[in-house]
C-alpha cells in the first residue's frame, strides 16, 4: 500500500493515527479489525508494540545501542513479538544478513554505518517479531535512486517472507509502481 | 530490564558531558560526608579530651564552669580546696589515684599548671591515650617544667631552655617570677587537647615561686633566692582542683555524693564525661549551621545535575520518538528520566565516597602527626548511608522536572521527529 501526499497533506497525522499516538476527533478508526477509539492510551501503546513495525525518514537508530540491540529493542517491549521472534539474536542476525549487512557490520557502531545501511538496519527492527503491519515514513527519501531500488526489493521481499502488509507513506509519485494499492491523500483530503 | 541497560548505555554514550556533572555532585558529597566526618570526629575528640579520669573535684561552683577551667584551662576558679581537705579525701578507699592541679599563673599566654608526677602516669586522652614525650622526661626537681606540644613548637623551646613563669593569667605580664627560673626538662607529644597548651610545673615550683608574695603582689625588701627557698617548707597549702579514679567506676556516684556532701569546705564533684555532653550540646548550633552548609551545597549540586538533564532535552526529542514507535509508553520515558538522574547521583555518591575515604586515609597520619588528633579512618556506616538515600530521594524529586517535560513532549511529538 503506497500513500502518497505533498507535505502538509496529512500524511504525518495519518500515520499517528495508525500508529495509535493520536486517535481520531470524530469517526471511527479500525486497525486491523482493533477498534482504536475503544483503546486506552496504555491499550494502544502496547497495540503499537505488539503490531507495528515503523520506518522512519533516517536517523532510526539509537546510537548508543549496538545493531543488534536496536534490532531486537521492539522485542523488549512487547512480549508478542519476543514470542514470535524465537531465539532474539539469531532471528536479528538472520535478518540482517538477508538485507545484505554483514556480521561485520552487525558489530560497528551504528554512526559508522552509511544511511543506507542504517535504513535497512531499521527494517530489519520493523520486521522484527513479525509485526502484521509495518509502516515506513519516507525511508528512502535520504538514499541516492540505485540504493532506493535495492532497498525496496529487499523490504519487499522480506515483508513477503514473513506476511507483513507495508504501508509505505511518501511524496515521490514514482514508487507508486513498486505497490498493489496507491492511495492519493490529495484527492482523499484536498486541502 | 531494558530501561536501565537503555539508561546506562545512554549516559554511557554522553559520558564526557557528564563527567563534570558526576564530578559535582561527587565533591558535594564529599563535602557533606567530611562536615558529617568532622562533626563527629571534633566530638570524639572534644568528648575524650579527659577520660580514664572518673571525677573532677573543685571548689563549688558550676559543673561546666569547674570543666572549663581545670581541663580546658579557660576561665578561673572562682576558689580553692585546701591541700588537708584533699588529703582527707584522697584517702578514701574506693580512690585509687587523685592529681593535685593547682591554677592560677601563666607564661607568655599559656596556662601554668602546677601538678606532680602521678599527671603523667594516670592522666588520659583520647581512646585511654597516656601523655608520652617527645623528648626528655617528667620532672623531678622543683625548678623544672615539662612542656605541652604547642607551648614548645610556637616558642620555639628546647631541653635546657630557662623560662620565667608571671603571675596571673593576664596576656600583658609585669609582674614576672623572674628570680626563680624553670629549666625544661620534658616536651610532650600533641594529644590534640588543651594539654598541647600548657605549661606543666610541680606544686612545690608553684609554692615556692610565690612564697615570697602575698595577696598577689611581691613584697617589697622580702626576696628569697631560688636556693633559699628550696630549704623552706614546700607543702602547698591550697590546690585548685583535682583529679579522681577509683577502683571501680560503679562507685563514681556514692564518692560523688560524699564530695559534695563534705563539711569542711563546700566541693563540687563533677563526672566529666557527663559534663562534657552537656558542654557540647551547648555547642549544637555550630553543628547545625555546618549541615546546613553542606546540605546547600549537595542541593547545588543537583540542581547542576538537573541543569545538565534539562540542556539535553532537545538533542534527546528523536531517542524519545524512536522508543516511541518501538512501542514505549511515555511513563517509559519519564521512567528514563528518573533512573538517568538516579544514576548519575548514585555514581557521583560513590565517587564522592571514595574521595572522602582517600581523603581521610590521606590526611589522618598528617594530623595525627601535626595536630595530635586521632582521625578515625573513614568507612562508610549507616549515617552516611542514610545520607546518600536522602540525597538520592532529592535526586528523585528533581529528576520529575525533565522527566514530566519529556512525558508531555512524547506525547505531542508522537513518533514525529522534531529537531
Amino acid at each position: 500500500m503506497f500513500i502518497r501526499g505533498s507535505s502538509g497533506s496529512g500524511k504525518t497525522t495519518l500515520l499517528n493515527l495508525l500508529a495509535g499516538i493520536l486517535t481520531p476527533s470524530s469517526g471511527q478508526l479500525r486497525v486491523l479489525e482493533q477498534d482504536m477509539n475503544q483503546l486506552s492510551n496504555v491499550a494502544r501503546d502496547r497495540f503499537r508494540a505488539d503490531h507495528l513495525g515503523i520506518i522512519f525518514q533516517q536517523f532510526n537508530l539509537l546510537p548508543y545501542l549496538s545493531v543488534l540491540d536496536n534490532v531486537t529493542l521492539p522485542c523488549e517491549f512487547s512480549k508478542r513479538r519476543r514470542e514470535q521472534s524465537g531465539e532474539l539474536n539469531a532471528t536479528a542476525t538472520r535478518l540482517l544478513e538477508d538485507l545484505g549487512l554483514t556480521n561485520a557490520m552487525t558489530t560497528t557502531s551504528i554512526t559508522q554505518l552509511s544511511v543506507g545501511q542504517q535504513q535497512r538496519v531499521a527494517v530489519a527492527r520493523a520486521l522484527m517479531g513479525k509485526p502484521e503491519l509495518i509502516i515506513a515514513d519516507e525511508p528512502t527519501s535520504a538514499l541516492d535512486t540505485d540504493t532506493r531500488d535495492s532497498f525496496l526489493d529487499l523490504l519487499f521481499s522480506e515483508a513477503e517472507a514473513q506476511g507483513s502488509t507495508i504501508i509505505f507513506v511518501s511524496h515521490d509519485h514514482q514508487l507508486a509502481c513498486h505497490f498493489s494499492r496507491t492511495l492519493d491523500l490529495q484527492r482523499v483530503n484536498p486541502v | 530490564m531494558i530501561l536501565l541497560k537503555l539508561t546506562l548505555l545512554s549516559l554511557w554514550n554522553r559520558r564526557a558531558s557528564l563527567l563534570l556533572t558526576i564530578l559535582a555532585i561527587a565533591i558535594s558529597i564529599t563535602l557533606l560526608l567530611s562536615v558529617e566526618y568532622i562533626r563527629k570526629e571534633a566530638k570524639a575528640s572534644f568528648l575524650s579530651t579527659i577520660s580514664g579520669t572518673d571525677l573532677v573535684v573543685g571548689a563549688r561552683s558550676g559543673s561546666v564552669q569547674l570543666l572549663l577551667y581545670s581541663v580546658f584551662r579557660i576561665g578561673n576558679a572562682t576558689n580553692n580546696i585546701s591541700w588537708k581537705s584533699y588529703q582527707e579525701l584522697a584517702a578514701n578507699p574506693l580512690i585509687e589515684w587523685t592529681v593535685p592541679l593547682s591554677l592560677g599563673d601563666s607564661h607568655k599566654g599559656f596556662r601554668v599548671l602546677g601538678t606532680n608526677q602521678d599527671y603523667f602516669r594516670y592522666y588520659r586522652f583520647g581512646d585511654k591515650h597516656t601523655l608520652e614525650f617527645a623528648q626528655g622526661q617528667t620532672f623531678s626537681g622543683v625548678f623544672e617544667t615539662v612542656l605541652g606540644a604547642e607551648v614548645a613548637r610556637k616558642l620555639g623551646y628546647k631541653l635546657g631552655d630557662k623560662i620565667v613563669i608571671a603571675h596571673g593569667t593576664s596576656k600583658v605580664n609585669t609582674a614576672l617570677h623572674a628570680d626563680k627560673p624553670f629549666t625544661v626538662i620534658g616536651i610532650l607529644k600533641p594529644t590534640g587537647t588543651p594539654l598541647d597548651r600548657t605549661v606543666h610545673i610541680t606544686l612545690e615550683g608553684l609554692e615556692a615561686v610565690h612564697l615570697d608574695w602575698v595577696a598577689g603582689t611581691k613584697i617589697n625588701g622580702y626576696n628569697l633566692s631560688a636556693e633559699a627557698v628550696l630549704k623552706k617548707n614546700l607543702q602547698p597549702k591550697l590546690i585548685t582542683a583535682f583529679l579522681v579514679g577509683l577502683q571501680s567506676r560503679a562507685a563514681a556516684f556514692r564518692v560523688q555524693r560524699e564530695i559534695n556532701d563534705y563539711k569542711r569546705e563546700p566541693l563540687l564533684a563533677i563526672l566529666p564525661g557527663v559534663t562534657l555532653a552537656d558542654l557540647w550540646q551547648a555547642l549544637g548550633l555550630f553543628e547545625t549551621v555546618l549541615r546546613m552548609i553542606s546540605g546547600l551545597v549537595v542541593v547545588a549540586g543537583l540542581v547542576g545535575m538537573l541543569t545538565t538533564v534539562l540542556s539535553t532535552l532537545n538533542e534527546r526529542r528523536r531517542e524519545m520518538a524512536i522508543l516511541r514507535a518501538v512501542g514505549a509508553h511515555p511513563r517509559h520515558i519519564l521512567l528514563l528520566f528518573i533512573l538517568e538522574a538516579l544514576v548519575l547521583t548514585l555514581v557521583g555518591c560513590l565517587i564522592g565516597m571514595m574521595f572522602m575515604f582517600a581523603l581521610v586515609y590521606l590526611a589522618r597520619p598528617w594530623v595525627i602527626a601535626e595536630y595530635g588528633f586521632y582521625l578515625r579512618t573513614w568507612l562508610p556506616d549507616l549515617s552516611s548511608l542514610s545520607l546518600v538515600a536522602i540525597v538520592a530521594s532529592l535526586a528523585l524529586v528533581l529528576s520529575l522536572l525533565p522527566g514530566t517535560i519529556a512525558y508531555r513532549r512524547s506525547l505531542q511529538d508522537g513518533l514525529t521527529i522534531r529537531t
